[in-house]
């Protein structure tokens, strides 16, 4: 941007906006069209692109896309490091599934009574991220990744309680499809879920974006480096912060509801503060800061998980020795190794490393970043 | 380039006898420093010269505690530092203090959880700690060696903080508003002392309050904007009225609007 | 009467597990800033590998216990400073890559355990009168209660007479309040960094062997679990305070207990409702220094 004088900068600047949306549009339209195509990618995909298998993953990706796009707001955008965030992926899961399942009016249609459903799930999602961060956000730093920590973990052992059997405990809660709108259910129907999975990645990777684009979200860009700026011109960051909490919250659920239906049930794993550090791992992967990065990091994340985990069960690691078998064989020791590896040594994740061909450095915003998170936590 | 011509100066006469132009044991060569990002050191030069009290002097926030800190590796650093002949500007702050750099914090930072005794014996480098030269500047400090300093006065936690910086031998003091905040018998008592110290190794000092800088200082570099505007033997500075107005932003006798170097005065 | 006193004693047993973790986990902290989530792992390793040894001495001997207990600690001890020496060092003054790095290192060692001594509990044999049980004021409490209390007592003493009289032990008190005035006065803190790693990894990989005798198992998540309830404690009784990790591990662990034994087992959630009604009371924590609830 810079190398342009001023007077090209609002029309360059107004052409890489289009150009953006351009592709945006485009990737978005490709995906549309994926589940009608025939494409192959033997080693990443398990089957073309049209079967349901394939469907199935690269919805799940998606999913698992937007819900670290949640996450990015918190950590990315306001530089909240919360170990919770799983929580409101299983509010919106498993509320879902028990709404469904309590809320029945003879006085709507199953179709009506679904939709009512989804909002009633998101609306709860919101109200818990509000009454989690209300508490949380008292402290800064990494008093609030633990005390985040200390309700997520609270949250994991409410599931497993079964509670009045609302969540199934270790079982965990099947869908109950009686007010499901048929298209989203069965295997046949994998398409119709891949296409709702790719409207949630939109819906959240948008709402994100007006976040970002807001107030509130400048604001809130603005604590995560400077505190004492913020308050200097009035605002309380407490405030903006639980906001971006709670709607990071409701994104979650969103994402959480989408991925019941999709895996016509949720087990007590997307509650446990384990799923939220998977979390972390992917927005750090794709890159800290950057939208995209966390749905590249998504994406890569599922993807390799996927894959090693068929690797691990292949006759090839079998025959090794245990040296080799042994770590060979669990693929989270190895997505752990590639975590650590980036931290280390690709502070920029991913999506630094693709941006290094195209600019010059990744680091900059990261470095004052870490100052200004050393200037909380002591 | 060390010509003090100031009498009542104890030291004159020492310093006198040393060569007119020794070698600076601090040469500081287009330092810039950065605290989260931002800019508070911008390319300042200077010399601290082998003897005497240098005075680092300058309106308040003009970057003079970050010159300090930018010194000693505490904030980001770029810029060349050569200390007694060797740069130091990329090593880290302990490599740079074993080197023999006091170093006398603005605020003092005492450790308030430890004792007198404990802060005094974490300080110490030297195989053999002038313990019997910080007993006799600060008798004080023997009565209290068992009380926590954090339930020290002000004046006796400055007296523990300027104890750690002479418990060793070192070759240049840096010594940030050592008079800040406290009463004017207090005050005096840290101005003989640093006075005391002086006559043995250079010191770098920052300070606001004029009586002080007039009883200590031989020469002045003074701050402005983060930039050195001012080089050159104390008296020039402190015998124009109209200079000290305009660098220091006070009249040459205390400034009303600034409380602390108005209270802390001597009589 | 009798199940008063059973609560209570059993509540200290755990709380004594829960200090051996948080321990380490506010001395760290306190001294580096760093969030250690590997910390688990260091307990999970020292109890794998104590055993192992043990068992290969003569199993359920007081000798092969002991040969545990100091087995499990020199690995925890090991593990942690080669953590710190190897992973955190590197990234010296950014707190949150420090966290990251131990985040990927407890993911990573949790799955390399569950590869090496897979995902079932591996059941321990301990000697025969710590299984038994000792009658005081009409409850019958398991012996393994007073080992877990006597050695965290016992750890408790030695890290406060290491920090109390020892040069490193000066440093490291002097680094907790003020790391960078420590470094001013030429003192290398970096080095005190290892040290605590390894004092914290020490306590932790003992705490493992210990747990496993209190469980009666090892599994490869053991360090996990009981890492959640250390965080709180450390929460709770003030980052970096190593007597308000004493207390509030005891408060914690008993805490945890009576809501267990007379609120229908919902002793979890009772202590993460302390946390909550602690941050909202004195988000600084029961000990805590002022202006250290970040």
């Amino acid at each position: 941007m810079t190398e342009h004088g001023m007077r090209g900068q609002g029309l360059s600047g107004q052409r890489r906006l289009i150009i953006k949306i351009a592709a945006g549009g485009a990737l978005v339209a490709l995906l549309a069209l994926l589940p009608l195509l025939n494409i192959s990618i033997p080693g990443v995909f398990p089957g073309p692109t049209y079967t349901p298998g394939t469907l199935q993953l690269l919805a799940y990706a998606m999913l698992i896309a937007a819900l670290a796009l949640s996450y990015h707001l918190l950590f990315g955008l306001a530089g909240m490091l919360s170990f919770g965030h799983a929580l409101f992926f299983a509010a919106g899961a498993y509320g879902l599934g028990i709404v469904l399942r309590r809320f029945s009016p003879d006085w709507l249609s199953p179709g009506a009574t679904f939709l009512v459903a989804v909002v009633i799930t998101v609306v709860l999602g919101f109200v818990l991220a509000a009454v989690v961060g209300s508490l949380s956000l008292r402290v800064t730093g990494i008093s609030f990744a633990m005390v985040t920590l200390a309700f997520a973990q609270a949250g994991s052992v409410v599931v497993r309680r079964n509670p009045e059997g609302l969540t199934g405990g270790e079982e965990g809660l099947s869908l109950d499809v009686t007010n499901v709108p048929s298209f989203f259910v069965g295997v046949l129907n994998t398409r119709n879920l891949y296409w709702l999975a790719l409207g949630v990645l939109v819906v959240v990777y948008l709402v994100v974006l007006w976040v970002e684009r807001s107030r509130a979200g400048h604001v809130v860009a603005a604590t995560r480096e400077n505190d004492l700026r913020v308050r200097v011109i009035g605002i309380r960051p407490y405030g903006v912060r639980l906001l971006v909490f709670s709607i990071a919250g409701a994104l979650a659920a969103l994402a959480g509801a989408a991925f019941l239906l999709l895996q016509s049930g949720v087990s007590p794993r997307v509650a446990t503060p384990d799923f939220t550090l998977t979390l972390l791992v992917i927005v750090v992967l794709g890159g800290v800061g950057l939208r995209w990065g966390a749905v590249l990091g998504a994406v890569v994340y599922t993807l390799l998980d996927q894959r090693l985990t068929a690797l691990a069960g292949s006759d090839l690691i079998a025959g090794l020795p245990d040296v080799l078998r042994i770590p060979l064989s669990q693929p989270l020791f190895l997505l752990g190794t590639l975590f650590i590896l980036v931290v280390l040594f690709l502070p920029g994740g991913l999506a630094g490393l693709a941006k290094l061909g195209e600019h010059r450095t990744p680091r900059g915003p990261r470095r004052a970043r870490t100052i200004a998170a050393e200037g909380t936590t002591r | 380039m060390t010509d003090p011509i100031r009498t009542e100066s104890p030291r004159t006469e020492s310093i006198r006898t040393e060569p007119a132009r020794t070698e600076p044991i601090l040469r500081v060569r287009n330092l810039y420093g950065r605290i989260a990002g931002q800019q508070v050191v911008e390319d300042v030069s200077f010399d601290v010269p082998g003897t005497g009290v240098t005075a680092l002097l300058g309106r308040n926030g003009v970057g003079k505690t970050s010159t300090i800190r930018s010194i000693l590796g505490l904030i980001e650093r770029t810029g060349e530092v050569t200390f007694a002949g060797s740069r130091v500007d990329r090593l880290p702050t302990h490599r740079i203090v074993q080197r023999g750099v006091g170093y006398v914090p603005e605020d003092r930072e005492v450790f308030a959880k430890l004792t007198v005794t404990e802060n005094l014996r974490l300080a110490e480098r030297d195989a053999h700690p002038n313990r019997a030269l910080v007993e006799a500047l600060f008798p004080d400090l023997v009565q209290r060696r068992a009380q926590l300093a954090g339930t020290l006065s002000g004046g006796q936690q400055q007296m523990v903080s300027l104890a750690r910086a002479l418990l060793n031998t070192n070759r240049l003091l840096l010594v940030d508003e050592p008079t800040k905040g406290l009463s004017p018998k207090i005050v005096g008592e840290v101005t003989e002392a640093l006075l005391a110290a002086a006559a043995t190794v250079p010191i770098l000092l920052v300070e606001q309050n004029l009586q002080v800088i007039r009883r200590l200082a031989d020469r002045v570099v003074v701050l402005s904007g983060g930039r050195v505007v001012f080089t050159g033997d104390a008296a020039d500075l402190l015998d124009d009225p109209e200079l000290i107005q305009r660098y220091l932003g006070v009249h040459s006798g205390a400034d009303p609007a600034d409380t602390t170097t108005d209270a802390a005065v001597p009589a | 009467m009798s199940t008063l006193v059973l609560l209570l004693v059993t509540g200290l047993g755990l709380g004594a597990l829960y200090f051996l973790v948080a321990s380490g986990l506010s001395l760290i902290y306190g001294l580096m800033g760093v969030l250690n989530f590997a910390h688990g792992s260091f307990l999970t390793v020292g109890a794998f590998i104590g055993w192992e040894v043990s068992r290969r001495l003569s199993d359920g001997s007081w000798w092969a216990l002991v040969a545990a207990m100091l087995v499990g600690a020199l690995v925890g001890a090991l593990a942690a400073a080669a953590t710190e020496f190897f992973l955190i060092r590197r990234l010296y003054n950014r707190h949150i890559e420090q966290v990251l790095v131990t985040v990927g290192l407890a993911l990573a060692t949790v799955a390399l355990f569950e590869g090496i001594w897979g995902t079932d509990p591996t059941y321990v044999t301990s000697p025969a009168w710590l299984a038994q049980t000792t009658e005081i004021l009409g409850a019958r409490i398991p012996n393994n209660r007073f080992l877990l209390i006597a050695l965290a007592v016992l750890v408790l003493v030695t890290i406060v007479g290491f920090l109390r009289f020892t040069r490193y032990g000066l440093i490291i008190r002097a680094g907790v309040e003020n790391r960078t005035m420590v470094t001013a006065l030429g003192i290398d803190v970096r080095r005190a960094f290892t040290v605590v790693f390894a004092i914290g990894g020490a306590a932790a990989g003992l705490g493992g062997v210990l747990a496993s005798i209190y469980y009666g198992y090892v599994s490869a998540h053991i360090g996990s679990s009981l890492l959640i309830f250390a965080f709180i404690v450390t929460v709770i009784g003030g980052l970096g305070s190593l007597g308000g990790a004493a207390i509030a591990s005891v408060l914690v662990a008993v805490l945890q207990q009576f809501a267990n034994f007379y609120l229908g087992g919902t002793g979890d959630l009772a202590v993460v409702l302390a946390l909550a009604a602690v941050l909202l009371v004195r988000p600084r924590g029961l000990l805590g220094a002022k202006g250290s609830t970040a």
